[in-house]
C-alpha cells in the first residue's frame, strides 16, 4: 500500500484524536503526556516513534492509550508505530493545556489548580477551597485524597452539597 | 556505575510488589468505601513502581546476558513478569516489614506509614543515582509517595490520638511492628555504594517519631531488630503470599489475557 507522507505536525494532529480512556473529554495532548514525535522514512513507508510520559506509575490507562495511538496512526496509513516511554522529567499537571482544564471543568471534574492563592477570600489548598465544578463555590473540602482513578481526589461542595472529583496537582 | 545494580533494582521491585500484594487483600474489605479506594490506589502505585523496577532489571539482564540462576526455563529476552512470577521465596530480597500480615486496619496503616516514610527517604537519595533509569523511577515515584505519607500520617493521628480502644490497638501494633523497622536501614554489599543508610535512618526517625509523638504513641525502647529479608530469609507469611500471587503463572506459564 502506498501511503501519503506525513510531517511531524500531521502526526501531532492525528494524536489529538486519541483520548484518555478514563477521562474521555481529554485528548492525550490536553493531558500533556506526549513528549516527542519522530518520523523515519524507510523505503517501505514511514515509521513513527511516539514518546510518552506516564501520568502515574500504575495507571492502567497507559497500555490502552498506547494501543489507541497505534490504531489511530495505522488507520491513517503509517506502516510502523513505536511507542517509547520516558519517565524523567516526571509528568506534571502543569503540562495540561488550558483548554484541557476547561474541558475537565465542563465535564464535572475540577481541574488541577495552582495551590498558592486565594479566591473569594478563601485560601485554596488540597484540603479545601477547590472551586466546585457544578456551582463554582469555593466553600468545599476534601473527602479523600484518593478517588476513582489514580489521578483524582474526592471533594465535596458545602454550598450545592454535590460531591465532585478533583484532578490532583501532580 | 555502582556494582550489583541488578540485585539492588530487584530489591526495590520486591519491596514495592509485596507491599502492593498485601495491601490488595483489603480490596472490598476497607472500613469505608473511600478508605478502601485509598488503600487500593496506594497498592496500585506500588504495583506500578515495581513494574518499572522489574522491567529495568530485565533490561539490564538482557543487555549483559546475565541470566540469573533463579529463572529456570526462562529465555531471553526476560520480561518484568519473569522476575515477579518465576522466582522462589529465597530469591526475593524485600524487607520483612512489607510481608507482615495486615491484621487489623490500624496495623495495616502502621505498616504503610513506616514504609511510606522509608520510600520517601530512599527515593530522595536515589534522585542522584548514577543509574539514570533508577533516578527517573525515583523521581516519578516520589510524587506518589507524598500522598501515601500524608494519608498514613492522618490515620496514625486519628487512631493513636483517638478513643481508648483505638489507642490500645495502635500501641499494641506499634510494639509488634517496630522491631521490623531497623532492617530498613541495614547495609548490604549491594546497597552501600548507593545509599547513605545512616542519613536515611536519621531522616526517617525524625519524621516518624514526630507523628507518633503527636499521636500520643510511645516507641518501644531497646528492641532486637528482626532481619533476614535482604538475604532471602523470610517469615512464614511470605510463602503464602507468593503461593497466591504466582499461582497462575506457575500452573500456566506465560499465559496471557
Amino acid at each position: 500500500m502506498h501511503t501519503t507522507d506525513y510531517t511531524v505536525a500531521d502526526i501531532w494532529q492525528l494524536l489529538e484524536k486519541v483520548t484518555d480512556p478514563e477521562v474521555p473529554v481529554l485528548s492525550i495532548l490536553d493531558l500533556g503526556i506526549v513528549r516527542h514525535v519522530h518520523i523515519d522514512d524507510t523505503g517501505r513507508g514511514q515509521q513513527v516513534e511516539v514518546t510518552l510520559t506516564p501520568t502515574y506509575s500504575g495507571c492502567p490507562a497507559m497500555d490502552m492509550i498506547a494501543a489507541n495511538i497505534r490504531i489511530e496512526l495505522m488507520m491513517a496509513g503509517v506502516s510502523k508505530v513505536n511507542i517509547l516511554y520516558q519517565l524523567s522529567p516526571a509528568w506534571t499537571t502543569d503540562w495540561m493545556t488550558e483548554s484541557g482544564k476547561e474541558k475537565l471543568n465542563a465535564y464535572g471534574i475540577a481541574p488541577p489548580v495552582s495551590l498558592v492563592g486565594h479566591q473569594d477570600g478563601q485560601e485554596i489548598t488540597e484540603d479545601r477551597g477547590i472551586p466546585c465544578p457544578q456551582c463554582g463555590s469555593v466553600n468545599t473540602n476534601v473527602i479523600s485524597h484518593f478517588g476513582s482513578t489514580a489521578c483524582k481526589a474526592l471533594h465535596r461542595c458545602n454550598d450545592c452539597n454535590e460531591p465532585f472529583d478533583y484532578f490532583k496537582c501532580h | 556505575m555502582p556494582k550489583d545494580t541488578i540485585a539492588f533494582t530487584l530489591h526495590l521491585a520486591d519491596n514495592a510488589l509485596i507491599m502492593s500484594q498485601c495491601l490488595s487483600e483489603w480490596t472490598g474489605h476497607g472500613p469505608a468505601l473511600e478508605q478502601d479506594i485509598a488503600l487500593t490506589n496506594i497498592a496500585l502505585d506500588y504495583l506500578g513502581q515495581s513494574r518499572n523496577f522489574y522491567q529495568h532489571a530485565a533490561d539490564i539482564i538482557n543487555i549483559q546476558r546475565a541470566m540469573p540462576i533463579f529463572a529456570p526455563g526462562r529465555s531471553y529476552p526476560l520480561q518484568e513478569d519473569d522476575l515477579a512470577y518465576h522466582r522462589l521465596e529465597h530469591q526475593f530480597c524485600n524487607h520483612l516489614l512489607v510481608e507482615l500480615p495486615n491484621m487489623h486496619w490500624g496495623q495495616t496503616v502502621l505498616k504503610t506509614f513506616f514504609f511510606a516514610h522509608y520510600q520517601q527517604a530512599v527515593y530522595r537519595h536515589l534522585l542522584q543515582d548514577a543509574d539514570l533509569q533508577i533516578a527517573a523511577i525515583a523521581e516519578k515515584s516520589l510524587k506518589e509517595v507524598k500522598y501515601h505519607v500524608k494519608w498514613s500520617n492522618d490515620w496514625i493521628l486519628r487512631l493513636g490520638d483517638g478513643t481508648e480502644e483505638s489507642y490500645d490497638k495502635m500501641q499494641e501494633a506499634l510494639d509488634k511492628v517496630w522491631p521490623y523497622t531497623g532492617e530498613l536501614f541495614e547495609a548490604t554489599p549491594w546497597n552501600t555504594d548507593r545509599l547513605d543508610t545512616e542519613a536515611m535512618q536519621k531522616e526517617w526517625d525524625k519524621n516518624v517519631k514526630a507523628v507518633l509523638q503527636q499521636a500520643t504513641l510511645s516507641v518501644p525502647s531497646s528492641v532486637r531488630s528482626q532481619t533476614g529479608g535482604l538475604k532471602g530469609i523470610h517469615t512464614e507469611k511470605m510463602g503464602y503470599i507468593l503461593a497466591e500471587m504466582q499461582y497462575l503463572q506457575r500452573v500456566y506459564p506465560d499465559s496471557n489475557w
